[in-house]
């Protein structure tokens, strides 16, 4: 039935469809993962001695499902509508978007496979083997082919500003994956490889990446499905056009900048350091201004935040994103990341980032989405309400026991007695960690609950969406044989 | 130019963000590559390099350690700062890292730093920590590792792997020549092992001479780790430079 449809519609929704679905299930996949590795680090007899489930190997099945399972689906499913939309135009290339989805799904099944049989550059972020690079270098540039072929075919001169922000993000990930994993592999027939470059350079090199996966694929690309769900869920146009040019340009050359914060007081030379610290705080500035423009979309319809639980999701991603850029630039001070680097407050960060900003995000973006894609209504209004709030405490109870763990063992870590002597050993901030870390996974567990609430409530939504587009086929066929 | 005019041409917009975006890159990963501060040149008494890249028994330990993912639990870097120091030992040099491919610095201490682990514990101590943490640690949270005790070392690939380390620049040597100037670079106990073409026997020599995991009747992967573990941070003897002489070079 879809199928069928889908070629006669104006716009190539069955990619969308393929892909939102594929974010809600690496979404659960990927958040389970993240779970039972958190619990593992409360209750380590979790790791039961099986080598493929340690936590030194499951942690980046996690953050590669969550960041490029869903947050990447998201993103190929909301680019590829948003550009579609925007551009009044049929999305060029059918065949090469289906790869773009097998070739990504293949990528993210091979990776987690690889890091649990022990295959892995051990590069934060980008721990595929080198195979999987090749295949993401494929996938990456029939993307970016796409969608520059399709925004050529659009109706109207301007391209729209969410576009300025997906394309971005296209063209950084192509630079920061081609740099970053240059590599020897061991042999042909081998998946292990040795990096080009080591030490200093490489650490550099790096976190140059690291820190702008961040910034491009999970910021910038992210402001791009901001800009065109929150104006339409808002049914206003966006606060300021003057505003968006000056934070695009200013944001995507200022990130580009900071990723040696991630180096502080190491064997990086210091002038590196500084540029990145100064970068950073730098940086605050035209990440507000994306928050500030969003929010503000909202300007005489605040009502909307009382009786549409989307609006809520899409404000309150927007103010975590507020937050988490406001505690970003804190934390690149050299003398505030003395205290924080190694410790779990950069984890409290990140996750406030990536739960308040890009889940939440995605999740308001998606619940106006996918009903359209399947041409109903919502199921249940309330499930998006319990979803909510499910999040928010998740969200509240992961980031304060982090800042907890965190500035608490960086406290104890530098504590002298007074003879000039350390006042604690290593295990006993270990000890120290045990609580804040039981009451992180029991955030998790929230956030987690939320996705599954989430995904009965699209599922039902699916259903009634077929069952209702059959009654019409019904209704209609009974009409043209004249009964 | 006004702004309209890229945002009307695909073109534009793709060019000015590609100039755009790599600017910051360019300004601090370029530079690394050529000023010569960046990596300290430490020597040893008698003028030799006091970093060596890893012997092939060493590589193969290290090679587990980032199969099993230890960096992302354990950093390998000290910082200049006086709780550190004391807990560690001198703050990390880039030189000491230098034929780390790739760098093993790490983001997170759920357990300690181990940049200068070497020495400080005895074989024994690791192999019981690593086979079961708990029995000498008990509020340690690092999982169980039993399996490198009983899984046999493949160093099948050894010459495979030091000749792609070869490739991305670590000194091995092949040919009579390159053989020549490592002597003449690290001194001929360090250059003998430095050899791709004895890679397998200096390997299994020494895992003998070592007997790192206790076990003489097998060439285990708990052999290769600890003898990685075991060196961490013993190349530089900072007893013969002054207090702060590296200092300069931050």
């Amino acid at each position: 039935m879809a199928q069928a449809v889908a070629s006669t519609e104006q716009y190539n929704y069955d990619i969308v469809r393929k892909f939102s679905l594929a974010a809600l299930v690496w979404g659960l996949v990927g958040m389970s993962a993240g779970l039972y590795a958190a619990l593992e680090l409360a209750f380590p007899a979790l790791n039961f001695g099986i080598a493929e489930i340690t936590f030194g190997r499951l942690r980046p099945v996690h953050t590669t499902l969550v960041i490029f399972g869903f947050g990447g689906s998201a993103l190929f499913a909301t680019s590829y509508y948003v550009v579609q939309r925007t551009c009044q135009a049929r999305l060029w290339g059918e065949g090469m978007a289906n790869f773009t989805f097998w070739g990504w799904q293949a990528t993210l099944l091979l990776g987690a496979i690889s890091y649990m049989a022990g295959y892995s550059q051990s590069r934060e972020y980008a721990e595929f083997p080198w195979p999987i690079d090749l295949l993401i270098t494929a996938v990456w540039v029939a993307y970016l082919t796409i969608y520059v072929q399709t925004l050529r075919r659009r109706s109207q001169p301007h391209i729209y500003v969410a576009n300025w922000f997906y394309l971005s993000f296209i063209l950084a990930t192509a630079l920061l994956h081609v740099f970053n994993n240059l590599a020897v592999p061991v042999s042909l027939f081998s998946w292990e490889s040795y990096s080009a470059f080591s030490g200093v350079q490489d650490a550099m090199t790096q976190w140059w990446y690291g820190h702008n996966a961040v910034g491009f694929f999970l910021t910038a690309a992210f402001l791009g499905m901001m800009y065109y769900f929150v104006p339409k869920q808002a049914g206003r146009p966006v606060y300021s056009y003057r505003l968006s040019i000056i934070h695009f340009w200013a944001l995507v050359f200022l990130y580009m900048w900071a990723g040696a914060h991630h180096l502080h007081w190491t064997a990086l030379p210091d002038w590196t350091s500084t540029l990145a610290a100064t970068f950073s705080i730098m940086l605050l500035l035209p990440s507000w201004g994306g928050m500030i423009n969003g929010i503000m979309t909202l300007s005489g319809a605040w009502e909307k935040l009382r009786t549409d639980p989307i609006m809520l999701f899409l404000i309150t991603a927007l103010s975590f994103y507020g937050m988490s850029t406001f505690e970003g630039p804190l934390m690149s001070l050299k003398s505030v990341n003395a205290l924080s680097h190694y410790t779990d407050w950069t984890i409290g960060h990140v996750h406030s980032g990536a739960l308040g900003w890009v889940a939440l995000i995605s999740f308001g973006s998606m619940y106006h989405l996918i009903p359209r894609l399947y041409d109903t209504k919502i199921y249940s209004t309330k499930l998006i309400y319990a979803h909510f709030w499910l999040a928010t405490i998740g969200i509240v109870l992961y980031i304060t026991s982090m800042w907890v763990a965190g500035i608490g063992q960086g406290l104890l870590l530098r504590g002298f007695d007074d003879y000039g002597n350390l006042a604690y050993s290593f295990i006993e901030t270990v000890d120290f960690l045990h609580q804040p870390y039981v009451w992180r996974a029991l955030g998790g567990a929230f956030f987690l609950s939320g996705v599954v609430v989430m995904i009965y409530n699209v599922a039902r939504t699916i259903a009634k969406g077929k069952r209702e587009a059959a009654e019409l086929e019904a209704k209609l066929a009974a009409k043209l044989a004249g009964v | 130019m006004k702004h309209e005019t890229i945002e009307v041409n695909a073109g534009w917009l793709i060019a000015l963000t590609l100039v755009v975006i790599s600017i910051g890159g360019l300004v601090e990963i370029v530079p690394l590559f050529f000023i010569d501060e960046t990596v300290e040149q430490v020597k040893t008494a008698d003028g030799k390099d006091a970093v060596r890249p890893y012997t092939p028994l060493e590589q193969r330990g290290r090679d587990i350690y980032v199969r099993e993912g230890c960096y992302l639990c354990h950093s390998q870097m000290i910082r200049p700062f006086r709780d550190e120091m004391l807990r560690y030992g001198h703050y990390s040099l880039a030189a000491e890292s230098q034929y780390d491919h790739p760098f093993q610095w790490g983001s997170k201490r759920t357990g300690p730093d181990l940049a200068r682990v070497g020495g400080k514990y005895s074989n024994e101590w690791h192999v019981q920590h690593l086979v079961a943490p708990r029995s000498v640690v008990p509020q340690s949270i690092m999982p169980d590792y039993p399996w490198l005790l009983n899984t046999p070392l493949d160093y099948s690939d050894i010459g495979d792997r030091m000749r792609a380390l070869k490739a991305v620049g670590v000194p091995y040597s092949e040919s009579d020549q390159e053989y020549e100037a490592n002597v003449q670079r690290f001194g001929q106990q360090v250059a003998d092992r430095l050899d791709i073409n004895r890679a397998e026997q200096i390997l299994i020599a020494q895992a003998q001479a070592g007997d790192y995991d206790g076990d003489r009747s097998q060439l285990t992967e708990m052999d290769a780790l600890v003898a990685y573990l075991q060196v961490l941070g013993t190349m530089v003897d900072f007893s013969e430079y002054d207090d702060g002489h590296f200092a300069e070079f931050r």
